[in-house]
């Protein structure tokens, strides 16, 4: 997990600029989308009329003073919640703007196929006027000016502008890692890359958009608290349209100002005000964590995750499995085994094939042959390996191989069985070389399991999130790694479509799924999974087939993807619950002071002991309005989740938020008032 | 231990004691398996079947329920009006009562239709026997109609898999509506109140055609004593949560509740089938402690009202004391002596709790926080409820409470295994404020025009001040909890209440039974989520405690400030 970089709460230049947009955020179209404090707004509005109107000697309705001062407060109770919005945006966009900067106007050098005096011309342009398509290469000290794939070459990149970490990653050519991102640096070697995304499609520009507002729609769920609110709301027209007849009747005058500052104590402003800042900074947590969403309902899905899929390579263990040891077939030679095994991965660049290579100590130079053909790896045949001459030799999982030289009529020796499932009970990989379809030995591959790994599954599995490996393992060594790693479930011999399948059949039995990938291959899994995060290195397929990409190309990123996904729907629903227990004591602050003074038997219901009836209703509305700016840190840090199971987390909430938005505006109407009664 | 008290402890004991069995059986009536009432009843039922045409094997869903619904109400609507209109000329009249007049017979019709049970008329003089009878099929009907729907949503609340009544796998198909309808009837309510009919009968309640008897008093006067066919009628009334009363003066009547025994059986009724519904739903679901929980959150809620009552009117009214006047038997203004303070309260908030709104004292009469519980029993209206919709009351409150806890633990919200979302939310926010609104709105009209002209409006009130705000008040919580009893005091036998109250009935009666059927019905076919440990489990203490503060924040605070110019006024001016 990298350390990224936190940027504090309030720095001075972003609360500058939000409180700028506090101000705009007035404008009644844009307090139009968010129902509850629209109703803040008009009653800000009436509220300046019936100052003025005092101000002109109006009867009954207090003075000039306590009726501006009711304004004023709901003026900064709006201005507040605007703020909080504001900020959230701020921030989201000073994250984005760091890393926009990456992504500034750079040379780029583009191949023209047909150039205009010969081919392969190459021509100097800005990184802008590159389109998709568009050929470039880079060379050692040159700045990647456009996301691509690379085609030819390989590199050692330096990312640290996007991910922050400072060691530098090896892309190149095929596979998996042939992705590079703009704004990176090339710092050695040569790459020739095509574009992949249009000038102001790539993810980074989708992210910034979201975060800025301009294209941010409301997710479903907040879409459905934003009713719950509007009921709320409803609820609360409705009793305060409906006591002014009562109050008639019990001949009780009741102020405009009073009404007004019954309507809005009473409805959820703290949510209303927290919520569409709580969602931004649910985008800018997940950027934080070098995550770009597609959608602010990506975030979201992510706490409902019920299934996570990870690839075993790299997330489960570490990097990539080495070749350990060589059992030849009885009656082969070791040193002819070991030539063979090197031969056969002679073009296999896989790790596992380097590895060989390493392992048997032979120089593939040295080995002179003639006519050579390399069988790469396929998902199909699941071997690889060398036709030269009248050889042909092949390596692969037992069971392929096995299929392999039974087709052609040998049989599969019984020590070569024994062999391989020795192997599997003790974790490793059996990779089982065959000659002319005959085996002719047993190269053993072990895995090593990352530390730390089995508390972030059991963290997971108290979440109610069942962890799944996938690996191209055969099951027994699948067996062994999973349950050292404590993952729930895996698909060991996984093809491409396996997993797809997986997913589907975890998806009809109505459970989300989450998975990570990086390979062309996963792009159809990817984009079947409710949550599909492709990695930055990736290929471009993958990458457009997911709906969140991760910079920092950490598998196990997904378990923090989804405690946002958690943290923000948590802060939602506590911030809610504070904001309606806060309703009982604001009642009790306010219904007496109405009534008061027409009918002082009243008293009684006064149980905080407010001074006046004015300062009653002034200390409720102010602290209505301190209320929001002093849970904007809360709202834009998210609640922190803790995996303790659902109950006991509900608890744990319920009394904090509930019991505590019961208890907190009691003690805090209180001291208000102490303050505000020296005045009126 | 005060033996008033016991009698109470009793009565509560006695009820869930029978409402547990109850509830299984009532479990296994929705579900039809086999009961020994099956030898009697079948051949009656499909006699039902075979005239009405009715193929019960035709499974509906959520839609068609309702549409079946209200198809039988609005059938019996029609025929209830005409005979109220017409009864003077219509048979089963030997006492000469008079017709109704159309406003009349319009709210008693609503009234009756829509299971409130509200009496703007006086049984005895207002109504002939065929008048009674059709109330007293009304009284079946209405509840039947209850139970029927609320095992609709029972049955969108199970998990899938779970065979319908007809053994096939449902796809949104929640059983048919008219099988559920008359076995309500004649398998829950009809033996039920066969047999509390005959206690009562053997108590002293009449039952019989005949006309008025005449009476010589001992001073040698001669009286003239409404008879009729009571005892039959009390029964459904007390155990469909009807409260319709045979006289007017309800189970203070002798006649309608002669003595203490028949008041622990009449008490018993009220609540019986509204707390075995809830068990019932445990059976059918098989989920027994999502039952335990629901029902441990209504106790509480009912506890909360009950205590705090009985103390209250035990003590005694503060106003005589203060004249000297000892009061060993507590509060006994308008109440019956062969009943006491301690059981007349536990009946009030009974009766107001569920929809019942049958009466054994005078709740105009009750000090000023006795009457405000009985009043939040109507404002809240789930603490059991009313026979089938007192559950789909609470349905509500339990989906505004799943969205918010959901949202707590960080997941989108679920029940048993359903997402909630936005358009469930915008049903259940619905149907929470339609109460809240009725209520205020009503009796906000009914204090501006009293307001407005005073002297035009008289009449209305027995008591100006505080105590006539609660009579306006109570009359629309009333007509809105489809509760029936009058705070009395009221002149409401005039087109305004007469009209204002029959709307009131109509949509609270209606819409609060179309959203959470709605509500069940989406969600049942949507698809089912598996359980795991992230999810919010729904039959914890934890989960109870957070419905109780919905209840309390949403359903009874916004009606403090309504409260507080009534009942919580006259309280802090009397003591």
């Amino acid at each position: 997990m990298t350390k990224t970089k936190n940027t504090s709460l309030f720095q001075p230049q972003l609360l500058k600029e939000a409180l700028i947009q506090s101000v705009i955020k007035l404008n009644p179209k844009i307090m139009f989308r968010n129902p509850v404090m629209f109703t803040v707004w008009i009653g800000t509005a009436v509220m300046l009329i019936v100052s003025l109107w005092t101000l002109a000697g109006a009867n009954g309705q207090g003075s000039f003073v306590y009726n501006f001062v009711v304004f004023i407060v709901l003026l900064l109770t709006l201005l507040f919640a605007n703020f909080a919005e504001a900020l959230a945006e701020a921030r989201g966009k000073a994250q984005a703007d760091s890393l926009r900067k990456t992504r500034e106007e750079t040379p780029a050098k583009k191949i023209s196929a047909i150039g205009k005096f010969h081919p392969n011309e190459v021509e100097i342009i800005s990184s802008s006027q590159l389109k998709k398509g568009d050929l470039f290469f880079c060379e050692a000290g040159d700045i990647i000016p456009a996301d691509g794939e690379i085609l030819e070459g390989l590199a050692t990149i330096d990312e640290s502008a996007i991910t922050g970490e400072s060691a530098p990653v090896i892309r190149e050519a095929g596979g998996d890692k042939s992705s590079v991102t703009g704004g990176t640096k090339v710092l050695s070697d040569r790459i020739q890359v095509v574009v992949t995304t249009q000038p102001g499609e790539s993810f980074l520009d989708r992210m910034i958009a979201l975060v800025e507002g301009a294209s941010r729609q409301k997710t479903p769920n907040e879409i459905a608290l934003t009713i719950l609110l509007a009921g709320f709301t409803l609820v609360f027209i409705i009793v305060c349209v409906t006591l002014k007849p009562f109050a008639d009747y019990a001949s009780t005058p009741i102020t405009i100002a009073a009404f007004i500052s019954l309507f809005v104590c009473l409805i959820p402003t703290t949510i209303g005000g927290l919520l569409s800042a709580i969602g931004i900074a649910g985008m800018d947590r997940a950027l934080r964590a070098n995550v770009i969403t597609k959608s602010g309902k990506a975030v979201e899905t992510a706490g409902d995750i019920d299934v996570l899929l990870l690839d075993k390579t790299g997330t489960i263990t570490i990097g990539n499995r080495k070749a350990t040891n060589f059992y030849p077939a009885h009656g082969v030679e070791e040193k002819e085994f070991i030539k063979s095994v090197a031969l056969s991965s002679m073009s296999d660049d896989t790790p596992e094939g380097k590895s060989i290579i390493e392992l048997a100590g032979v120089k593939p130079g040295s080995l002179k042959i003639e006519n050579a053909r390399f069988i790469k790896f396929t998902a199909e045949t699941r071997t690889s390996g060398i036709d030269f001459e009248n050889t042909r030799i092949r390596k692969g999982a037992s069971d392929a191989i096995r299929n392999l030289c039974e087709k052609a009529g040998n049989t599969f020796p019984k020590e070569t069985i024994e062999i391989v499932s020795g192997i599997s009970s003790n974790g490793g990989t059996p990779l089982v070389v065959s000659e002319n379809e005959k085996v002719i030995g047993v190269i053993e591959l072990q895995d090593i399991i990352k530390p730390g790994i089995q508390e972030r599954f059991e963290r997971l599995r108290k979440m109610g999130i069942k962890t799944v490996m996938v690996t191209g393992d055969n099951p027994l060594t699948a067996k062994y790694i999973a349950d050292k790693a404590g993952v729930d479930d895996f698909i060991a011999e996984a093809k491409p479509e396996d997993k797809m399948n997986y997913i589907k059949q975890e998806q009809s039995e109505g459970r989300l799924v989450a998975m990570m990938g990086d390979g062309t291959n996963d792009a159809p899994a990817l984009a079947q999974a409710d949550v599909g995060v492709a990695m930055n290195s990736g290929t471009q397929a993958a990458k457009e087939a997911g709906n969140m990409v991760d910079l920092d190309n950490d598998p196990t990123k997904l378990i923090e993807v989804v405690e946002i996904g958690k943290q923000l729907l948590m802060t939602r629903g506590t911030l809610t619950t504070f904001s309606i227990a806060n309703d009982v004591a604001k009642y009790f602050a306010i219904v007496p002071a109405l009534f008061i003074s027409s009918i002082p038997a009243l008293q009684g219901l006064n149980i905080m002991k407010l001074h006046s009836p004015e300062s009653a209703i002034l200390s409720a509305v102010i602290f209505n309005a301190i209320i929001i700016p002093l849970l904007i840190p809360l709202a834009l840090k998210g609640v922190a989740y803790k995996p303790i199971g659902a109950s006991a987390l509900l608890r744990r909430n319920l009394f904090i938020y509930g019991l505590g938005g019961v208890m907190v505006p009691f003690v805090g109407i209180k001291l208000i008032d102490m303050v505000v009664s020296l005045f009126f | 231990m005060n033996t008033e008290i016991l009698g109470i402890i009793f009565m509560y004991g006695a009820v869930v004691l029978l409402a547990i069995p109850l509830g299984r059986y009532i479990g296994k009536i929705f579900t039809n398996e086999k009961t020994w009432l099956d030898k009697i009843f079948n051949p009656l039922d499909n006699l039902f079947y075979k005239l009405s045409g009715i193929d019960i094997s035709k499974e509906m869903n959520w839609k068609q329920h309702l549409v079946a619904l209200l198809t039988i109400n609005a059938f019996w609507f029609i025929l209830s009006m005409f005979v109220l209109t017409n009864m003077s000329w219509l048979p089963l009249n030997p006492d000469g009562n008079p017709s109704m007049t159309a406003d009349l017979a319009f709210n008693t019709s609503v009234s009756f239709v829509t299971n409130t049970n509200l009496q703007h008329y006086s049984g005895e003089t207002g109504l002939s026997y065929l008048g009674q009878l059709m109330l007293m099929l009304w009284q079946f009907i209405s509840a039947g109609t209850g139970i029927a729907i609320c095992a609709v949503v029972f049955f969108a609340m199970r998990e899938p898999k779970v065979s319908s009544p007809s053994g096939r796998d449902r796809e949104g198909l929640l059983g048919n509506f008219y099988f559920l309808f008359v076995r309500s009837c004649t398998r829950i309510l009809l033996p039920l109140s066969f047999a509390a009919a005959i206690i009562y009968a053997f108590n002293g309640t009449p039952m019989t055609f005949e006309g008025k008897d005449t009476v010589t008093t001992l001073q040698g006067d001669t009286v003239q004593v409404s008879r009729g066919p009571v005892a039959a009628f009390v029964a459904i009334k007390q155990l469909g949560t009807n409260g319709g009363g045979f006289y007017g003066p309800n189970s203070t009547h002798p006649f309608e509740n002669p003595n203490y025994f028949t008041n622990i059986i009449e008490t018993i009724s009220i609540f019986l089938i509204p707390i075995a519904m809830i068990f019932a739903m445990g059976f059918v679901l098989k989920r027994r402690k999502l039952a335990w929980t629901i029902f441990g959150v209504m106790t509480i809620g009912f506890l909360c009202l009950v205590i705090p009552s009985v103390y209250y009117e035990m003590q005694g009214n503060p106003a005589i004391s203060q004249m000297g006047i000892a009061e060993p038997n507590g509060s006994m203004e308008g109440k019956e002596i062969r009943f006491g303070s301690a059981a007349s309260a536990y009946w009030a908030i009974n009766t107001t709790c569920t929809s019942n709104g049958s009466v054994n004292a005078m709740h105009d009469s009750m000090t000023p926080l006795t009457g405000m519980f009985t009043l939040l029993g109507m404002m809240i209206n789930c603490f059991y409820g009313g026979v089938g919709v007192g559950f789909l009351n609470f349905y509500v409150f339990i989906i505004l409470a799943v969205f918010i806890s959901g949202l707590m633990v960080g997941r989108t919200p679920e029940f048993l295994g359903k997402k909630i979302e936005a358009r469930e939310m915008k049903i259940a926010m619905l149907i929470a404020l339609l109460h809240p609104f009725l209520i205020l709105a009503g009796t906000a009209l009914a204090s501006f025009l009293y307001s407005g002209n005073p002297e035009a409006y008289s009449g209305w009130l027995a008591n100006p001040g505080f105590h006539g705000f609660s009579e306006m008040l109570y009359e629309f919580s009333s007509s809105s909890a489809n509760n029936g009893s009058g705070f009395e005091g009221l002149g409401d036998n005039t087109p305004f209440w007469n009209i204002a109250c029959g709307l009131v009935m109509l949509l609270a009666r209606y819409l609060p039974i179309i959203g959470p059927v709605a509500i069940a019905g989406i969600l049942a076919s949507k698809k089912y989520i598996p359980e795991s440990a992230g999810t919010l489990k729904t039959d914890t203490a934890t989960f109870g405690l957070m419905v109780f503060a919905v209840i309390a924040i949403v359903a009874a605070l916004s009606f403090f400030p309504a409260l507080t110019l009534g009942p919580i006024a006259e309280y802090f001016s009397l003591y």
